[in-house]
């Protein structure tokens, strides 16, 4: 469990975080949004100890954040980076040991990971030699090398082909099921809706959303469904329990986006439908993360 | 502490692996040496590459009959023909040059179609004065051992009366080795410093940086990073000072086994050269005696004081010198950014090893020399130069100190400037924005 209390975050020009508190709960994968500049690498870093915030605290299983806490902590930032120069294997194995591994154990860990990612042949090779998706998955052993219990990755999934984004997912989750704690920062909100089970928003140095993604996503519903019918358009008069938004054709059947009106309910969209059309299809439209996130932005 | 142990491991061997440091190790010196060996070399044998010059010597004043010997850049010739028909036919001849002496000996003229070189010019004429000399010394009946005798140079021995007893001051020793000390201090600083400051910029621009600090702290990565580019540089240092005590002590065993044989060889020569100028003679043994002194006074030199003190100075000038750098390479981008920078730094450097060429070696005790020698930015290389002619223990201990109290005090602040610079991207960084970082919290 990361809780995080009103962090205050100033830097000369601005305020990089105003008052923000998140509750991470254990062993879930948690989505930290926001557009760029929002503050999320700010508060990432106070996270990982990089920088102190001017004010407010960070508990971890509610002790205090402290040194110790460092080799709990596995963290993929956004802009990747080796030493170009570097041996990649020796590379792991240096970042291994200084968050406290020996050099046996780092050794066996990293072997293991290079097999598991199919890298092992890249040992010897320095990174200036590899290809971008292999460096990242070098990266990716780098990160988790010494089985953190919080995992976190900034827009871990960029720089991947659709081929290897897939394998670190699938190692990302198989992590999480292993008792991993996972943070995600990121603005790519299509791969949160997949992945996390809460999430934070934040604008401008402000959490300005939060919570689980279910509850969030049903508090954005606002009564819109699509209906789906066979034959020519139709004309409603004012008694109909809803509004239409939009209506298209498409083949043979007509698309209707309608809002039901307040106090109706599906049931009375039904009835008074059936003996108008042959009717096809009748859902809710759920409002996106990324349709939220445009919406609570621009708020 | 274990973690800035695997830091400077890494910046030590990641440096040290390098063939590039093999390289500078032992091919550089070798060389310079060699270098420098050829230079020497040319400037006392000029001709070594120059072809050989033929000269047609006319005489007229017969003083000179074979006294002329052909070498291996000049071949003589005399002539008795007359001075206006070799003059004519001078252009047409195979003769490189021709010498004219006039029975009264003023007005002798060296005759060439191109300029004569000051080299022949200087051995032709040095050859005819010591010829006309003995010439007139046997017409005045003088001696020319009591010639050689009332010729002989006055040198001074420099003496320090110390508790001890007095010993011989050696100024020479302490002039060379003063200034070679302080030239590698110099160069040393500015090498490795910029080394440092090129590996933070490295770390920075690969972005590794974030990856290592979420790891440790900025300031033990700072340190690792320093520490360990101070040892390849003390590495190198004591590879240099091993190899070069091992190269004099040969050159000097060397020395004393030619140096019987080269006097006898010489003698030998002089007596061939008929008459023998008793003068020329002295000049040998003179030179002699200077190559004795030389090896005399590379003995005199206290090697372990000396290595000792360098060794310290080198250390926490570097420590000193190479924070700032660190606090540099932070705060840029990409290298060129580094110049406006680099400016402050060097300044004191530059300005004390111009001092140290003039005003530190003629006066290592003025204040000056003084004051240069306990602030830590210059201390480094004019104490090197002070105690080769003898510092109280006091200044000594006193300019160490500081050196080691500045070299806090600049890590300090330079550290607090790089924790902000490294995680700075993009930014044109000025003086007024390092001020602001450094009053950055935590």
């Amino acid at each position: 469990m990361v809780s995080i209390h009103n962090i205050v975050k100033q830097y000369a020009g601005y305020r990089a975080l105003d008052d923000v508190s998140i509750e991470i709960e254990k062993g879930k994968i948690f989505g930290l949004l926001g557009p760029n500049g929002a503050g999320k690498t700010s508060l990432i870093r106070i996270i990982n100890q990089i920088t102190a915030p001017d004010s407010g605290e960070i508990l971890i299983d509610g002790t205090k954040l402290n040194q110790s806490h460092i080799e709990k902590i596995g963290y993929l930032p956004e802009e990747r980076g080796l030493y170009k120069k570097m041996e990649i294997g020796e590379q792991i194995l240096y970042l291994a040991r200084l968050k406290g591994l020996s050099r046996d154990e780092a050794r066996r860990r990293a072997k293991y990971w290079f097999q598991k990612l199919e890298i092992e042949s890249w040992w010897n090779k320095k990174i200036e030699e590899l290809s971008k998706g292999m460096q990242q998955k070098a990266q990716f052993v780098a990160t988790v090398i010494h089985e953190p219990t919080i995992l976190i990755l900034d827009e871990p999934f960029s720089g991947f082909d659709p081929v290897n984004a897939e394998i670190i997912k699938n190692e990302i989750l198989e992590l999480n099921k292993n008792g991993a704690t996972i943070i995600f920062s990121t603005h790519r909100m299509e791969s949160v809706e997949e992945l996390c089970d809460s999430i934070a928003l934040l604008n401008l140095g402000h959490k300005i959303l939060n919570g689980k993604v279910k509850t969030i996503k049903s508090t954005y519903r606002n009564n819109t469904y699509l209906l789906e019918y066979a034959g020519e358009i139709l004309n409603f008069d004012a008694n109909a329990p809803f509004t239409i938004l939009a209506q298209n054709t498409i083949d043979d059947y007509q698309q209707m986006k309608l809002k039901i009106n307040d106090n109706c309910t599906v049931n009375d969209v039904l009835h008074f439908m059936l003996p108008l059309a042959l009717l096809n299809k009748l859902e809710e439209i759920i409002p996106t993360m990324n349709d939220i996130f445009i919406k609570a932005v621009s708020k | 502490m274990n973690k800035i142990l695997l830091i400077i491991q890494r910046e030590y061997l990641s440096r040290v692996k390098k063939k590039s440091f093999l390289v500078i190790t032992f091919l550089v010196p070798v060389l310079f040496i060699a270098m420098y060996s050829a230079i020497i070399y040319l400037a006392v044998n000029p001709d070594v590459l120059g072809d050989k010059k033929k000269i047609q010597v006319i005489d007229e004043s017969g003083w000179f009959a074979n006294q002329l010997k052909s070498s291996a850049t000049m071949q003589f010739t005399y002539d008795t023909t007359k001075y206006a028909v070799v003059k004519s036919n001078f252009l047409k001849s195979d003769y490189d040059y021709f010498l004219y002496i006039p029975a009264s000996l003023t007005g002798i003229q060296l005759y060439g179609e191109k300029k004569p070189s000051t080299n022949i010019t200087q051995k032709i004429e040095e050859t005819l004065s010591n010829v006309a000399q003995t010439h007139r010394l046997a017409d005045a009946h003088i001696d020319s051992t009591i010639l050689a005798n009332a010729q002989k140079s006055i040198s001074i021995e420099a003496m320090q009366l110390t508790q001890k007893g007095d010993k011989n001051a050696h100024v020479g020793a302490a002039f060379g080795v003063g200034m070679i000390c302080a030239f590698l201090i110099y160069m040393a600083l500015l090498l490795y410093g910029v080394q440092v400051m090129r590996g933070v910029l490295e770390e920075k621009v690969s972005r590794i940086v974030e990856v290592i600090i979420s790891s440790v702290k900025p300031m033990q990565l700072m340190m690792g990073k320093i520490i360990g580019v101070g040892l390849v540089g003390l590495t190198q240092f004591v590879l240099w000072i091993v190899l070069s005590i091992c190269l004099t002590t040969l050159a000097g065993t060397y020395f004393i086994k030619n140096n019987s044989k080269a006097i006898t060889e010489k003698t030998t020569e002089i007596s061939k050269a008929t008459p023998v100028n008793a003068a020329t003679t002295a000049a040998i043994s003179q030179n002699n005696k200077t190559e004795n002194k030389i090896m005399d006074e590379i003995k005199s030199i206290p090697v372990v004081y000396t290595v000792t003190c360098f060794l310290f100075y080198f250390l926490f000038g570097f420590l000193l010198y190479s924070a700032v750098f660190a606090a540099v390479g932070s705060a840029v981008d990409s290298e060129t950014e580094t110049q406006q920078f680099m400016m402050p730094i060097t300044l004191p450097l530059i300005f004390t090893i111009t001092l140290s060429q003039t005003v530190i070696v003629n006066n290592p005790d003025s204040s000056l020399s003084f004051w240069l020698s306990m602030i830590p930015f210059t201390s480094p290389i004019a104490m090197m130069i002070r105690i080769q002619y003898g510092v109280p223990d006091w200044q000594l201990a006193l300019s160490m100190l500081l050196l080691v109290l500045g070299f806090v005090f600049t890590c300090w602040a330079a550290a607090r400037i790089y924790r902000v610079g490294i995680l700075m991207y993009g930014k044109k960084v000025s003086y007024k924005e390092l001020a602001k970082w450094f009053m950055y919290k935590e």
